[in-house]
């Protein structure tokens, strides 16, 4: 803006806005212009911390009620008092035991069927064609929609919950591995050929390996959709289980429980989210650099 | 003996309702043992559809292709294949991407290793054994590759454009490293490539290709790469009066047939 003495606004005076618009200047040891560049690790912790404050600050001030808005501290007063005494009558240990085994458990199931499956639908037209229609039509429906089918079908107990779960990482999974095939260049291909390899040493040497950092990628968001999923499979008459303690507690308005869990269940899923970042360094440390 | 492609034609039927596309066109050609045939073009001229029907890619719609008298109908090691990039394997190192071709053939692996070391070292890439190939330059993959596809001991060494990607100088080391190793190996190979100079420097015969149809249109035999190996250097196979007439002579023919497409 100009202040009438004639003299041009400084840079800063532009505010956030003027400075999406302007070219910045270069600064050693970064590259001009790749989008989104800059180490987060800082902003992310103020985040956090700026986040949990306000939710401090709005408790601590009485500003809503701990029915609504439980402080921090009563979140973690209420982690140990379950963790020392459990909740309705099971102990903290095996509500995430058991909630973590159908989430793996479905995992794992999904993984085994999926992988190989959608390896083949990738490599075969005949596989694709038959399993193509049937992921396509159930993928996008919400579990909770086929929820009632599946107790009809399976009953109360455990297939049910493990299967709503598997059904929820399968198609991500599957179609990771299918598309995984497309990764492998033609030119890796053609010069396994060359050398004198079958067609099923091709898959096992070029084509399955290429796909690895798909199929990894996928089951991570496979593995995000479980977690998604378990609290619905676990509204199936279950009496243990993270999902049901915080249905249950819901039920009886014991909100820092609900939060609690919610919380618990963030951070399994977050470790072994870690987890797969670390086994996807490990594994396929070439991703993306050839 | 040797390899024979008589009479090949290539035609791509029609789709999307455009005409039949006839890549290539009633090819004759013969690579004999020790032969360096070198293929050049400007782009669209077949060449490459003349690699994918040697090393087997594709079949020929008539005429046929024979390697040491048995017919050639699909991809097999005694025609490796090196590629101008990205064939590489990044989830193998070095060793074991030079030693793949012989593993894809069954070969134990006592006797797998000894032999890829011996490439190795003869591409120069010793002390690397162990390194991931994603991490080395350009140049030194594309070494990798060429070693790749010796330790197959092939009749016929097949590369489509394996010098393309690299910068200048890396460039002229590599062609002097390929027809040391040519010498060395007695090998056939077919060499495609974009550069005039590049392809009278190695090739013991030229064919200098023309588009639409593909076909033939001028060969030349050549002794520059014999010069060189016999002790002349590069530099001054590459300046002397024979080497640059037949360079602009060869210039005129494709700066004519790109002019003719555009």
């Amino acid at each position: 803006m100009s202040d009438g003495t004639g003299k041009t606004p400084d840079a800063k005076t532009g505010g956030f806005f003027a400075s999406l618009g302007k070219s910045r200047p270069t600064k050693p040891g970064e590259i001009y212009g790749v989008p989104g560049q800059g180490d987060t690790l800082w902003l992310s912790l103020g985040s956090i911390a700026v986040l949990i404050f306000i939710w401090w600050l709005v408790t601590a001030m009485g500003w809503v009620k701990p029915l609504f808005v439980p402080s921090p501290g009563a979140i973690v007063t209420k982690f140990f008092e379950i963790a020392q005494n459990g909740f309705t009558n099971t102990s903290f240990f095996d509500h995430v035991a058991i909630s973590t085994a159908r989430v793996f458990g479905a995992f794992l199931l999904a993984c085994a069927i999926g992988i190989p499956l959608g390896l083949a639908m990738g490599m075969s037209p005949l596989v694709r064609g038959i399993f193509d229609p049937p992921i396509e039509f159930y993928r996008p429906i919400p579990p909770l929609a086929y929820l009632p089918l599946m107790i009809i079908w399976f009953g109360i107990g455990e297939t049910s919950k493990v299967l709503l779960i598997f059904l929820s990482v399968f198609a991500p999974v599957a179609l990771g591995a299918r598309s995984g095939v497309k990764s492998a260049a033609i030119e890796q291909i053609h010069a396994a050929y060359s050398f004198g390899a079958s067609r099923w040493q091709v898959m096992r040497h070029v084509i399955l390996p290429s796909a690895l950092p798909e199929i990894l990628t996928a089951m991570r968001i496979g593995i995000g959709f479980g977690w998604t999923t378990l609290v619905a499979a676990e509204m199936v008459a279950a009496t243990k289980g993270l999902g049901y303690m915080v249905l249950s507690a819901s039920q009886f308005l014991q909100t820092s429980t609900v939060i609690m869990g919610i919380v618990v269940i963030a951070a399994i899923a977050y470790a072994f989210d870690l987890l797969m970042r670390f086994v996807e360094r490990k594994v396929v440390p070439w991703k993306g650099r050839m | 003996m040797g390899l024979i492609i008589s009479d090949a034609s290539v035609v791509y039927p029609a789709a999307d309702g455009r005409p039949p596309v006839a890549a290539l066109s009633r090819i004759d050609l013969e690579i004999e043992n020790d032969d360096f045939v070198v293929a050049l073009g400007a782009s669209g001229c077949g060449k490459s559809t003349l690699l994918n029907l040697i090393a087997g890619f594709l079949s020929p719609s008539s005429g046929e292709i024979l390697l040491d008298g048995r017919k050639v109908s699909g991809p097999g090691a005694d025609r490796s294949v090196v590629f101008q990039k990205h064939a590489l394997l990044p989830w193998l190192n070095v060793i074991d991407n030079v030693a793949f071709g012989l593993k894809m053939q069954s070969v134990p692996e006592r006797e797998r290793y000894p032999i890829a070391e011996k490439f190795v070292a003869l591409l120069g890439l010793d002390g690397f054994q162990k390194s991931p190939v994603y991490k080395l330059s350009g140049g030194m993959q594309q070494r990798v590759g060429i070693a790749r596809a010796l330790t197959c001991d092939p009749k016929v060494l097949l590369m489509d454009e394996p010098l393309g990607a690299l910068d200048a100088l890396t460039r002229e080391k590599a062609q002097e490293l390929i027809l040391r190793i040519w010498d060395e190996t007695h090998k056939s190979v077919f060499f495609i490539t974009h550069s005039v100079e590049e392809a009278l420097f190695m090739g013991t015969k030229l064919i200098v290709m023309s588009p639409r149809p593909g076909r033939i249109a001028h060969r030349f035999d050549l002794q520059f790469s014999r010069q060189f190996l016999a002790g002349a250097s590069a530099r001054a196979v590459k300046a002397s009066h024979e080497f640059i007439a037949l360079r602009e002579e060869v210039l005129g023919i494709i700066f004519a047939d790109e002019e003719a497409v555009a």
